[in-house]
């Protein structure tokens, strides 16, 4: 066992640590302390899923994408279109959501996964260009650039309704995060996730080995395609609304630097990485609204440039020259 | 000397709450697009609410303050700006919300402000149906029905065959239906119409089509700012001029913080707008001098600037109606019977029924004065023009 023991593996201890609960921890602490930062705090667990998402092909499975924003952005549409025209029941509009977010991956994943590199890379980016370009331009649908919003999400359950200050949407964020946490973590220490860092890490090698490689990324591309849909429709549902920027390269580039910024291929980076990158952002566009992409800008610098690993990366360092130093 | 303790920390805690009642501060919420390709138009907001602060800042009630708190939505992003406008409310507690450069940003917006009954005034944005999705919305700019109906039945009179070039967006597919029943009405034909993505920046290719059709009159509608500059161009790069037609539209694509950079390409556009930075009322002058004192002597205030500085006075003006003691309801009462005698437009006042801006609506023709391009204003078309639009579709 090389690296560091919280990345998890197929030949680390898979019980949950103490610390693992720390997040949640702080997540439900967040609900009561600060009741009036929830609209935010819904939108940074959505964005927290999502990197998730990206966390599970990028970082364990090697799959280089710009292009995640597609399956966010279908997830989000499909929820939207589904609220609009059949029914505003949040919990079918979640479970649509992801499946039909899960077919796309699964469908586009079949064809740009038999490349590798930069090829790969430019059909991801493709693929975003197409699902951006249709929901402009099929406005009777999608509504275009003015974006699709009137509906009203039903209560979850018809027990918990949507209310101003986000409080049921951020506990039905948190709820879905924790699925989807307790499922990523599932993959990555099973054999099927061993697998995966093996493709990363040595392709030519695990043909050799007789591994199903293209059928491995096709399986792991799908389930982080579904699991990016969910995160839209729980967007589209905490906000009643969708606009084109969820299916722009902006946002995949966003979401490429918040996870880059916490730390990739270490399940935990994807939770860092955007509370850090949002809350940032956040308080810089409040202090200077016209200035404020300049902080975010300098911020990434410091990291490429001084923090290789991302934020969870200085804290492995700390940690082993403070145990170093204890013995 | 307990009782002295007493009547000394009682004294102290009735002087501390009175203070807390006489220092009021209304607190605004400004969201506005200061990144982003479209922040040109947010610096057209800014520019005007600045001014106003700087001229009227202080014309208060004694002991109320105005607290901005500004936000960017980074150009035409409804669920963003939702989000931002939910903090406002939530978070910093507004009093009022304003600012909205892009229309699908203030719709995403209009119905959370009827939610939280907070009072909502449009700076720019103009989409035409916003006011009956919330009772809380009022707008101080414009809609494209005001200027783009009229400009149709001007046009059908003087040209037989007009071809339509429009953003495709609410504001522009409302700009491109105005246009066509005012034009059609006044006997004129549609030759084609065509719709260009909003985040375009190259109309060649739209113009070469234009060209082919060979129309007597082309009508454009843009959301302003760089991209004017642009439509501009592509009209220029085609020669669409020598080639006899007519460019026209709301005053949009000759949006006067742009003219200057447009060229003498521009000369002979005849649009029907609300402002030009050019008339001469004495109430538009003083305003284009301290602009011009405030940003320097070549920069002209586009309609923008005057949306936001003509919100801002009528934020002003309910503030000090209520005495800074801000109550939604109340407010909205006042807004729907205010009148402004002295924009730098002209009159304005808001229609009590549908909450929406009136105004004159001017004919203006791009002429050279005193060496520079101006929109000249030829004619008033309307006097105290209501949104056409909402006169034909009534609120049911």
């Amino acid at each position: 066992m090389t690296g560091p023991a919280h990345t998890g593996s197929y030949l680390s201890d898979p019980r949950v640590r103490p610390m693992e609960w720390l997040p949640w921890v702080l997540a439900l602490v967040c609900y009561f302390a600060a009741p009036t930062y929830l609209p935010l705090g819904s939108y940074i667990l959505i964005m927290i899923l999502f990197a998730l998402s990206l966390d599970l092909i990028l970082g364990y499975a090697g799959i280089i994408t710009l292009g995640h924003a597609a399956y966010f952005g279908f997830g989000a549409y499909v929820a939207a279109i589904l609220a609009v025209r059949v029914t505003a029941d949040p919990l079918i509009g979640i479970a649509v959501a992801g499946i039909s977010a899960g077919l796309l991956g699964w469908l586009t994943g079949l064809v740009i996964l038999r490349m590798r590199g930069l090829t790969l890379l430019m059909l991801t980016l493709a693929i975003t260009s197409i699902c951006y370009e249709i929901a402009n331009k099929a406005t009777a649908l999608t509504g275009g650039a003015d974006g699709l919003g009137g509906f009203n999400m039903k209560p979850i359950l018809g027990l918990f309704k949507f209310d101003l200050f986000n409080k049921t949407g951020y506990l039905y964020c948190l709820l879905f995060l924790f699925v989807a946490w307790w499922l990523v973590r599932r993959i990555i220490y099973s054999p099927f996730g061993a697998s995966l860092t093996g493709i990363r890490e040595n392709v030519a090698r695990m043909h050799a080995l007789g591994s199903p490689v293209y059928q491995r990324l096709v399986a792991v591309y799908t389930i982080s395609a579904a699991l990016a849909g969910v995160a839209g429709g729980l967007l589209t549902h905490t906000t009643e609304f969708v606009g084109l920027k969820v299916l722009s390269f902006d946002l995949s580039g966003d979401l490429l630097v918040m996870l880059i910024l916490g730390g990739v291929g270490r399940i935990y980076g994807a939770f860092v990485g955007p509370v850090v990158y949002l809350l940032a952002q956040d308080s810089l566009a409040k202090q200077f609204p016209e200035y404020w992409y300049f902080g975010i800008g300098l911020m990434l610098v410091l990291v490429v440039m001084f923090a290789r690993g991302g934020i969870l990366g200085i804290v492995d360092r700390l940690l082993l020259r403070i145990r170093r130093g204890n013995t | 000397m307990l009782t002295r303790i007493i009547a000394c920390v009682a004294s102290m805690i009735f002087a501390a709450s009175a203070g807390v009642a006489v220092a009021q501060t209304v607190k605004i919420g400004l969201i506005s697009t200061y990144s982003g390709p479209t922040a040109a138009q947010g610096d057209q907001l800014d520019k005007g609410v600045k001014l106003f602060m700087k001229l009227n800042g202080s014309k208060l009630p004694p002991g109320v303050k105005v607290e901005l708190v500004v936000r960017d939505d980074a150009g035409a992003n409804p669920d963003n700006a939702k989000r931002i406008a939910q903090e406002l409310i939530v978070r910093d507690k507004v009093q009022f919300l304003t600012g909205l450069v892009w229309t699908p940003n203030a719709a995403s917006i209009a119905p959370l402000a009827a939610e939280a009954k907070v009072p909502f005034i449009s700076m720019n944005a103009a989409g035409v149906g916003i006011p009956y999705t919330s009772d809380y919305f009022a707008r101080v700019s414009f809609t494209l029905w005001q200027s783009s109906y009229p400009l149709g039945q001007w046009a059908g009179k003087k040209y037989k065959r007009a071809y339509t070039m429009v953003s495709d967006f609410a504001p522009g597919h409302e700009a491109e239906e105005a246009f066509i029943k005012g034009f059609k009405e006044s006997g004129g034909v549609i030759v084609d119409s065509v719709r260009v993505p909003l985040a375009a920046t190259d109309f060649s290719a739209y113009m070469q089509r234009v060209k082919d059709a060979k129309p007597d009159v082309l009508f454009g509608f843009n959301p302003a700012g760089k991209q004017a500059t642009a439509q501009m161009k592509g009209f220029a790069d085609l020669d669409l001029g020598k080639a006899g037609v007519k460019y026209i539209g709301p005053g949009d694509i000759t949006t006067d913080e742009e003219l200057q950079g447009m060229g003498d390409v521009a000369l002979g556009v005849m649009t029907v707008h609300h402002y030009s930075a050019a008339a001469d009322r004495p109430a538009n002058k003083a305003f284009v001098a301290a602009y011009k004192k405030e940003y320097g002597a070549n920069l002209n205030p586009g309609f923008m600037s005057v949306g936001a500085y003509d919100a801002m006075q009528l934020i002003f003006d309910a503030i000090n109606a209520q005495k800074g003691k801000m109550d939604p309801q109340a407010t909205m009462q006042y807004i729907k019977s205010y009148k402004n005698a002295n924009s730098p437009r002209g009159p304005i006042a808001i229609d009590p029924e549908t909450r929406d801006i009136m105004q004159n609506e001017y004919l203006r023709e791009v002429r050279k004065v005193g060496g520079q391009l101006a929109n000249v204003e030829i004619e008033v078309v309307g006097k105290m023009v209501k949104d056409p639009w909402k006169q034909l579709n009534p609120k049911k």
